[in-house]
Parts: structure tokens; sequence; C-alpha cells
């Protein structure tokens, strides 16, 4: 069962899926989620790289920018079905120059 | 902790993947990767049939890009993927044909190719990653290597004027060349868009880091480091005059849509010829398959 | 298969090799060709250039050799017959992409029409001192046929036959021409399509699900499919396993190599063409091939006329090598001949198949002209007296 993160009023529209095994810890994802959801993990994969961990998990919007920079296809992020049901669009923009 | 969520949700890029063969080649924080994101994301946008796709890469690290996609692709010579992807869009005029190559790849072994594809105008889309580097072979000199940048075969800095690749294309007569970095992965995916719904040779450069050779040797930090430099140094200038879009060591990276205008395609010009001087004689290439025909002696 | 007759012109032609090659290749069912221009062989092409518009094909003349070779490749991939024309030069910047196309089976046709070399040599002047190249002038270990025609009208049928063994066996053809046989007028007859025999495409119906690119179910030949068909299959140079991943392991290695070799080699004894001539009362076999042939012919029958036992071997395959033929030849004989517009080439294939088991009189020439009849006489003579 998915239990939607929240933190006081701040319910996550979004939820972030990590491919642990395919990551090469360039901090990409860390850097350009817009709201700061993930930090690298103290935690290993098995090559030895630090896999991304989820703090903020209230915080994500189901954007995908992780998605979008990571080179190693390790991370994604989708939007709740409470989101999407809300949202008609399938994207939310944001985060870019 | 780890937080990895056990869900059935699919990565928007995995139906473009060969997952068998994941993970990858490329190196912790390399953008070629983030390039292929950028293109699914705009083969969804565009809605193209993946059948019709056929994707051509010449030698490089952005030449395993034709590897990693489940596309019909194909892996081929040192420069010559323009050439092999003609005879592809020419057999078969119905397929998108999309080149995905390197830098050192296309300019350099392959230049002369780019230049008489953008001078014939064949319908191709090119997606050229350009890292400034010979990245595979481990890091030598490439055309489009900025001056005073410390490569493998230029250990004392290199004293050669670089290539600017979107003034090569565009006077070579190419009718879409952008330049975006893999920090503009939005941009990116847009402009591949935009190549796909135009017919002609289209020209996206993707500038790219690769912390393991040029990073490193130049002293420029890992991939992250690159990125937030992009991200700081880009300025974009959509329609700037691509004389003035070259790129320097550390300065500024001139980004946008630079040229998109329309001139008849390879195939429409082709086509045309044919017609006013063969009249009815002649008969196009369709890319329809023959129908089988049946030996007489049964 | 029979030919589409939109492509075959029959009837009874004057015309030159060259022309008649690209009659050929537009019998066999050539629809696409990619071409740089090289004396002794641009005819080729630019008759292909006006004929092919007409029978729902293309023609594109590249920026040189290098793309020209790959271009084809990638219009075999596409869906069509393909094949490109060059000389000396040109069939030095061609091999990396023989290798290209013999490494990823690639169905095509290299058309080399011989001129004297090395280097710019004798553009318009002929030779037969690319024959070692055609066979090993790529890197690596990769099998390759190669067809010698002697006529205008072999020029055309052999080039028939070339398509055919590039479909049958997905790989590159060498169809060694000469600047004599190019440039030679002579009849030549085309019949009806019905009558031409034209193998198609070996294109898999398996299911998307099921096809391995480079399976094979014991024939050592994978079927093939074309871009845009759904089959989203990968091609690439590198080692490679049935998938068509690149798998760059000595196992790997070893089974692709070995398939590709094999795969022509258990077939030789259908791919060795040959004309034969009163092999079995021979003392002295003459092995010659091209334009050779013909002059060797005069001597032969000058031979004969002096009572000497003198056998006629006419190489129309020249790879692989007949060594069955010429091991099994050798003890019976005394000796070949072989006369070559070169220094060398085959008779080094000749020599290697009898063993010692007969003597080789090489008849080099440097090219540039056929051989005098005599010259060739002279070494029958000499051969018999051994």
């Amino acid at each position: 069962m998915i239990v939607t993160p929240q933190v006081g009023d701040q319910v996550a529209k979004g939820r972030v899926s990590i491919v642990v095994e395919r990551c090469k810890a360039c901090g990409f994802c860390v850097e350009f989620c817009p709201t700061h959801v993930l930090a690298l993990s103290s935690a290993f994969n098995s090559k030895g790289y630090h896999p991304p961990h989820v703090v903020h998990p209230e915080k994500c919007s189901g954007c995908d920018l992780c998605g979008m920079y990571c080179p190693d296809f390790a991370i994604y992020g989708t939007k709740t079905p409470d989101a999407k049901a809300a949202s008609p669009k399938a994207q939310v923009a944001g985060g870019e120059k | 902790m780890l937080n990895v969520l056990e869900d059935n949700t699919v990565n928007p890029v995995e139906p473009f993947l060969r997952s068998d063969r994941m993970p990858h080649i490329w190196c912790p924080g390399c953008g070629i990767g983030t390039t292929v994101n950028s293109f699914a994301r705009a083969l969804i946008e565009s809605k193209i049939d993946l059948d019709s796709i056929a994707l051509v890469s010449g030698i490089g690290c952005t030449g395993r890009v034709a590897g990693y996609v489940k596309l019909d692709s194909f892996h081929t010579t040192h420069g010559r993927a323009i050439p092999f992807a003609t005879g592809l869009k020419l057999a078969n005029p119905k397929l998108n044909v999309v080149v995905y190559s390197g830098d050192g790849d296309l300019s350099a072994i392959g230049g002369n190719h780019l230049i008489h594809a953008a001078r014939r105008n064949i319908d191709l889309k090119v997606i050229c990653v350009n890292n400034l580097i010979y990245a595979m072979t481990g890091g030598q000199t490439a055309p489009t290597t900025p001056g005073h940048a410390t490569t493998s075969t230029n250990p004392y800095g290199t004293f050669e004027p670089a290539f600017n690749l979107p003034h090569l294309v565009d006077a070579a007569g190419a009718v879409y060349v952008a330049r975006w970095t893999t920090f503009h992965v939005r941009q990116l995916a847009r402009s591949i868009s935009e190549a796909f719904a135009k017919k002609g040779f289209s020209f996206i450069e993707v500038i790219s880091p690769c912390p393991t050779l040029y990073q490193r040797r130049n002293k420029m930090g890992d991939g992250l480091d690159t990125m937030k430099y992009y991200k700081e140094k880009s300025k974009v200038k959509n329609g700037a005059p691509t004389g003035e879009v070259g790129l320097t060591l550390n300065g500024e990276i001139a980004v946008g849509k630079f040229v998109d205008r329309e001139r008849p395609d390879y195939q429409t010009l082709m086509r045309a010829q044919y017609v006013e001087s063969l009249g009815e004689r002649y008969i196009e290439v369709t890319g329809e398959a023959e129908p089988e025909m049946e030996c007489a002696c049964g | 298969m029979r030919a589409d007759p939109r492509g075959v012109l029959t009837g009874t032609h004057f015309i030159d090799g060259d022309h008649a090659c690209c009659e050929g290749a537009l019998a066999a069912g050539a629809r696409f060709a990619a071409g740089y221009p090289i004396t002794p062989s641009t005819e080729v092409v630019e008759r292909f250039a006006s004929r092919v518009p007409t029978v729902g094909g293309s023609f594109i003349q590249m920026e040189d050799e290098l793309a020209a070779s790959i271009a084809l490749q990638g219009g075999v991939w596409g869906g069509a017959k393909a094949f490109t024309v060059t000389s000396g030069p040109g069939f030095s910047l061609m091999m990396e992409h023989i290798g290209y196309a013999a490494m990823t089976e690639t169905p095509c046709v290299f058309v080399d029409v011989q001129r004297g070399g090395p280097s710019t040599g004798l553009p318009t002047l002929p030779a037969q001192a690319d024959m070692m190249q055609a066979r090993w002038g790529s890197h690596g270990d990769y099998e390759i046929i190669a067809l010698c025609p002697n006529s205008p009208q072999e020029c055309f049928d052999l080039t028939i036959k070339a398509f055919n063994l590039a479909e049958e066996f997905r790989v590159p053809v060498m169809f060694m021409m000469d600047e004599v046989v190019g440039h030679m007028t002579e009849k030549v007859v085309i019949p009806p399509a019905e009558q031409i025999e034209v193998v198609p495409r070996k294109h898999t119906r398996k299911s998307i699900e099921d096809y391995l690119p480079y399976g094979t179910n014991g024939d050592m030949v994978p079927e093939m499919a074309h871009a845009g068909e759904g089959y989203k299959f990968h091609v690439t140079g590198l080692t490679h396993d049935e998938r068509g991943y690149p798998n760059m392991t000595p196992q790997t290695q070893d089974k692709l190599v070995r398939r590709l070799q094999n795969k022509i080699r258990a077939a030789a004894d259908r791919i060795c063409m040959f004309e034969e001539e009163e092999l079995d009362t021979a003392e002295v076999v003459v092995v010659s091939y091209g334009i050779t042939s013909r002059v060797a012919q005069r001597a032969i029958d000058l031979a004969r006329e002096h009572g000497l036992g003198v056998g006629k071997l006419r190489l129309i395959t020249a790879w692989p090598f007949p060594d069955k033929k010429i091991s099994g030849l050798a003890p019976r004989v005394k000796a070949f001949v072989v006369p070559e517009l070169n220094l060398g080439q085959m008779v080094r294939e000749v020599e290697r198949a009898a063993a010692g088991k007969a003597r080789t009189f090489a008849v080099p020439h440097a090219g540039g002209g056929v051989h005098n009849p005599d010259e060739i006489l002279n070494a029958i003579v000499e051969a018999s007296r051994c």
C-alpha cells in the first residue's frame, strides 16, 4: 500500500522512484530538484556509489526534473493519483532558466 | 536511509531504452544520458511512430547511444553516420532518420559528410553531443576543443582555433540550427521536437560535460560543477548570428535556436527535377515494400 | 524468384562491360547505388543514374568513396539492393566499409574496375593487381566472395550472380572487372525477365518478439530485417552476440568470426565457379581470369597446335579460391601456368593449393596493357618441359 507523504499541511503531489543499481551519484538530481526533495545517502549500491534518497517527500511535486536530468536513467518522478486527478496537465513546468 | 518506493510507476524514458543493457558505460556526471532523456521526451511529445525512426551513430562515447535506445539503430564507422543515414533515407523516404553522434565524429573525420549533407539539405535530424574532446579514446584534442585547454595530444595547451559548429552548418545550408547544454533539458527536448517537425537538415548541438577527461584535465571540477557552470554562463540568444556564438575556455555559452529557415530538402528537389525532366517516366521511391514476386518456375 | 521486369532491358545490345554491369545490377533488382567518379568505372553509375529513376530506385553521387561505400549499406538496411563502383584508389578508400559490411553481414556488391596502380597509377589502362586486396584489404578476419568477368556478356550475367551470392550469404561481393573488360564493346544478350533467376533478401518471417538479428538456425546465415518494420534491432561493427548487442569477449569473438568465415567456406563448392577445358588430358594447366583469360586462350590454342597437352582453368570465382580444384589437379599435371596483369597475386594461391605436387609458373605483367600471347605460350612451353 502506498501512503502519500504528508508533513503538516503539505501533501506530496508526486513521488520519486529510484533505480538504485543504475545510479552513479553524479548529484544532478539533488542539485536540480526545485524543492530540494533529495540528498545523497550514505548507503552504497553494489558499484560503490551513494545513491540519492528522499529527505522531504512531502515537497515532491512530481515534476520529473530529476528524471530529465539523470544521465543514468536511475530516478524519475511521477505525480500522485490525487494530484493527477486535480490537474489535467500531465507535467508541471518549472525550475529551468 | 534509502527511500526506494516499490510502486507500479514506469520511468517515462524506459520504453525507449534497451533495459537489458543497463547500466550503461558512460561515466558518472557525463551528460550523454541526459541528452537521451531529452530525446525520449521529444519522441513522446512529437508522437512519432517509433517504428519509423532509424537512429544512426558513429564512434565515440556519444556513438554508444545507438546501442542503448530501443529503436532500429545502427552503430556505424567513425565519421560516417551521416552518409549511412543518407542511404537509409533515400532507400526508404518514410523513415525518420536521426544521427546521434559526437563532436569529433561529426566534425573531424566526419566533417566532409557533415557539410555535404547540410549543403544537400538531406532530411536528417542530427544531434551532436559536444563535449569538446575525444572522450572514448582518452581525451585528445577535437576540432571543437577551445584554445588553451589541456588535452592528451596538446599537453601544453591547445593553440588551434576551434570550430564554431553552428556557424559551420549554417554556412553549409542547414535549415535548423540550435545549441543547448545538458542543463537545458526542456529546451533541448523542444528543439528536438521542432527538428522532427521540420523537413531538411537539422543540427542540434548539445554542450555536455566530460568529467573524466576534459573537465578533469582542465581542473573544471566534476559533472555537477560543469552543469552549474552551464547554468551560470549560458545566455539564451535565439536568432543570434551564428558567427558570434563561438565558445571559449571558460566564457559565455550562447545557446538557443539560431537558425530556422525554409529550404526544399534533397528529396523534394530531386522529385521536382525528375518530374520536370522525365514526366510520367519517373517512378518515385516511396519506401513501400515491394510485392513479393513469385518465381515463374514455381 | 524471377527478376523485376522493370529493370530488365531485354534484347540484344552492343555495349561495353561497364554498361553491361549496370544492366546486370538493374536486372538483379538493385535500386540504390551511391558512387563517386573514378576512371574506368564511372560509366557504370552514369548509366545507373540515367536508368534508375525510371525503374523506381535512386542514385546519389556522394562526396567521396568513404561516403559512397557506407551510404550504399544504409540503402541496404533501408530495404534496397545496393552497390557501388570504383577502381583502385577508391577501392583502397572503401576498405574500412567492406569490413563493416562483412562484420554486419550487409549484402551488397562492390565493383572494382581494376586499373594500373599503385596510387594514381594508370587511370585509363588495365591491371589485375587488386586481387589480393579484394580478399585481404580490410583489417581483421573476414571472408568475401569475388567474381571475375571476362566479357561484357559476363559483366551482365555475373553481376546478377554477384547480387544473388551477396543476398544468399549476406556478404559483400567484390566484382573484379578490369579496364579492358569494362571498356570493350561486344554483343550482350539480355533475356526476358522470367528467365533471370534472382535471389531475394533473406528477410525474416519471425515475429518481433522472436527475432534475433544475428541468430542462425544452423545454416550460418542470419535472417535480416529492415529499418522501419518495427523490429527495433541494433547493428554494430563491434563484436556482437546473436542479439546484435556489443559483446566484446574472446568467446563471442571466436564464435562470430569463425561463423563469418565458415558460412562462405562451407559453401565453397557451390560458390566456386570456373570454366574448364581438357583438364583430364592436360600436362600443363593455364589458370587465368578476367581479360587475361582471353589472351591466354590464344596461347593455349597455339600450344595445342604444337601438340602440347594444355588444359584451361578459368577462374570465374577468385575468392573463395578453388583450393580443391587445384589440389585435385596438382598430382596429375606437370605444372600450372598463371598469367596475370600483376606481378604475382593469384599465382600465390595456385602455388599454395598445389602444395608442391606440381610446379607453378607465373607470367606476370605490370599492367598498362594485356599480355602478348607469346609470353604465355613461352611459359607453357617451358612448363611442359619440366
